[in-house]
């Protein structure tokens, strides 16, 4: 038995030792994007087109893990997607390099109202990929009134039924917009009256979830719950008892770009994939896979009427003036945190 | 001579997988960023975890973890013995499999199954609407990750009190029933006492798990409140604050070194009373 085990380890190492000699002299491109926000097929596509660059692509569930992985220069990541608030983070720590744009010419495709946003003023580092709101999804079945006020997410009516974020940044904003505050407030009144709202809410919430609340939904375990726009029409698209709306006092506009570390070795083959991304048919495929809302204008018009006309999917935000983008401040987000861990504490 | 230099690699290993990275730990908590940047030398992370409000997240993880511990030796003393008595019967040693079988699964997909079961139009309320009982809504709650624990760590408790078992010879349980002794004499007077060995080491390596988990209170505890784990998971990946988040899992580290000096006391005490008895 023992030999057998001899042989059979000789010759997968034997084996691994083979492959490794035959020579891939391609340039490894290192993509680091969240999970299931791509259309892998477009990975491929890629590959065919630019036979010098192999990609090899690792996904994350939250930017604060992409992150930790940057900021500890622990791989060596060519590519990554971050959220607004994250990439002023970032860029405040110096751990983005600037971008070249003469090799991303796509990037005149974005639509101007999607370009030097707060997050990145001087349009130096980012290149918009997907953007979209946050709001509440609801089942008509069991909600049979208008969903017009985040305020619907305390109501007693509703006790157990509701799933509620488990992150703190979009959790107290959502509280601050319903109490009428802006959602990157500072102000330790402002913030107490939500820590408040929260605490009080907390019998009513079944659960404070993660990616899973998708499912959750679509099985019916909920009436209400609070998810970003693409999500929502992901499970509405499953199940047509589900319905998403924006509450009237406005909410969180999110922005996901595409940024290079300063973690990248390949520079120019890293811009040479951000303009591919960005090229109208390859950006149709992912959003169309994705369903979130794309920055580009052109593959926007391409959509389905029932899609592009949709106010909740794609509303005005040169118009609406209730939106507001997260901003990154080091203190804030500790007194944040902070907050968040005596909601939970509290019985 | 050759023996000397085996150690080598081991000890290689030792010192920088395990006694440089809790070296590392060590110093961040201690720690804290300066205006700079730079490093500075403080206490404060650990006054700061006498805070009250820490103290009830230290206070509900351990009494979890305590809650669990006592229901999985409940459950698996007596299956414990059924699996050893009947081995030694027959020879034949099958049964174990079964609990070690589930293992072999990641314990988040066994975790996230139980998400599946217990939810509200889930498996066991489909059920008990086919029987015509009331359903039970006890997803996202304290209850549901006691379960979650006990699942998981279930066979933990099993394998060292079984493998004790397994090794009484049965020639002293034959001389206590030829000396009068009834079944449950032998049971509280040998077996019990002998098995003791297995019990501490089964709880032990129930209770570690359990009080240091932050998957199965997340997906089962609905996120309602947080344990130890998802305290030090929060300050690292989050809050942005590793010193802090190293204080609390040093401090960890102390619980759990205490807990296995108490398991060393009881198992020199069974080793010596073993000897006493053979004199």
């Amino acid at each position: 038995m023992k030999k057998f085990i001899c042989v059979i380890l000789t010759v997968v190492i034997l084996t691994g030792f083979m492959t490794a000699c035959q020579p891939d002299t391609r340039t490894q491109l290192n993509i680091y994007n969240v999970g299931d926000y791509i259309n892998e097929d477009v990975i491929d596509i890629f590959e065919e087109e630019n036979p010098d660059i192999k990609i090899n692509y690792e996904t994350y569930y939250a930017n604060e893990e992409m992150y930790v992985k940057v900021a500890n220069k622990s791989s060596d990541y060519d590519v990554v997607f971050p959220s607004d608030y994250m990439i002023q983070k970032m860029e405040a720590e110096g751990l983005l390099n600037k971008l070249n744009f003469e090799n991303i010419p796509n990037y005149e495709k974005i639509s101007p109202e999607f370009k030097g946003l707060d997050y990145d003023k001087n349009q130096e580092y980012s290149v918009p990929y997907m953007w979209g709101t946050m709001g509440i999804l609801y089942n008509k079945k069991l909600v049979k009134e208008d969903v017009k006020s985040w305020k619907i997410l305390w109501d007693e009516k509703y006790a157990k039924n509701v799933f509620m974020l488990d992150t703190e940044r979009d959790t107290l904003g959502i509280t601050l917009k319903m109490l009428g505050y802006s959602l990157n407030s500072g102000n330790e009144e402002e913030l107490n009256a939500a820590k408040d709202a929260l605490i009080k809410q907390k019998p009513i919430v079944l659960a404070y979830c993660g990616d899973e609340v998708k499912d959750k939904m679509i099985n019916e375990e909920a009436a209400l719950s609070v998810v970003w726009s693409g999500d929502a029409y992901y499970c509405m698209s499953q199940n047509e008892n589900l319905a998403y709306a924006i509450p009237e006092e406005g909410t969180n506009l999110w922005f996901d770009a595409m940024v290079i570390p300063t973690t990248s070795k390949h520079q120019a083959e890293a811009e040479r994939f951000i303009n591919f991304m960005c090229r109208p048919d390859i950006a149709k495929m992912n959003v169309e896979y994705i369903e979130y809302s794309t920055p580009i204008g052109e593959v926007k018009e391409q959509l389905d009427d029932s899609v592009k006309n949709d106010k909740m999917r794609y509303p005005d935000i040169t118009k609406v003036d209730n939106m507001e983008i997260f901003t990154y401040d080091k203190e804030l987000t500790k007194r944040y945190s902070e907050i968040w861990q005596d909601i939970k504490i509290s019985n | 001579m050759f023996k000397k230099y085996l150690v080598y690699p081991h000890l290689f290993w030792m010192l920088v997988f395990v006694l440089v990275p809790i070296l590392l730990v060590l110093v961040y908590s201690f720690e804290t960023t300066g205006l700079n940047g730079e490093a500075i030398f403080t206490l404060e992370n650990y006054q700061k975890l006498v805070d009250a409000n820490y103290l009830n997240i230290f206070i509900r993880s351990v009494y979890l973890a305590v809650i669990s511990s006592i229901i999985c030796l409940a459950l698996g003393y007596p299956i414990s013995v059924i699996l050893a008595n009947r081995e030694k019967r027959t020879g034949k040693s099958g049964l174990v499999w079964i609990f070690i079988l589930p293992m072999w699964m990641n314990m988040l997909l066994r975790t996230y199954s139980w998400l599946t079961i217990l939810e509200k139009n889930g498996i066991l309320n489909n059920l008990l609407e086919l029987l015509n009982l009331p359903q039970v809504n006890i997803l996202y709650t304290s209850g549901a990750v006691v379960l979650g624990m006990v699942y998981n760590f279930l066979p933990f408790m099993i394998l060292p009190i079984y493998s004790v078992l397994i090794k009484i010879d049965n020639s002293i349980i034959e001389a206590a029933e030829d000396l009068g002794a009834n079944s449950f004499t032998v049971f509280s007077k040998v077996t019990l006492p002998l098995s003791i060995p297995g019990v501490v080491s089964g709880v032990t390596m129930v209770f570690l798990p359990a009080v240091t988990t932050f998957i199965i209170s997340k997906l089962l505890g609905g996120g309602h409140y947080m344990l130890i784990g998802n305290l030090i998971e929060n300050q690292f990946l989050v809050a942005d604050n590793w010193n802090f988040g190293s204080a609390i899992s040093i401090l960890m580290m102390v619980l759990i070194l205490l807990s296995m000096a108490i398991t060393n006391v009881f198992e020199k005490d069974t080793s010596t009373e073993k000897k006493g008895g053979k004199k």
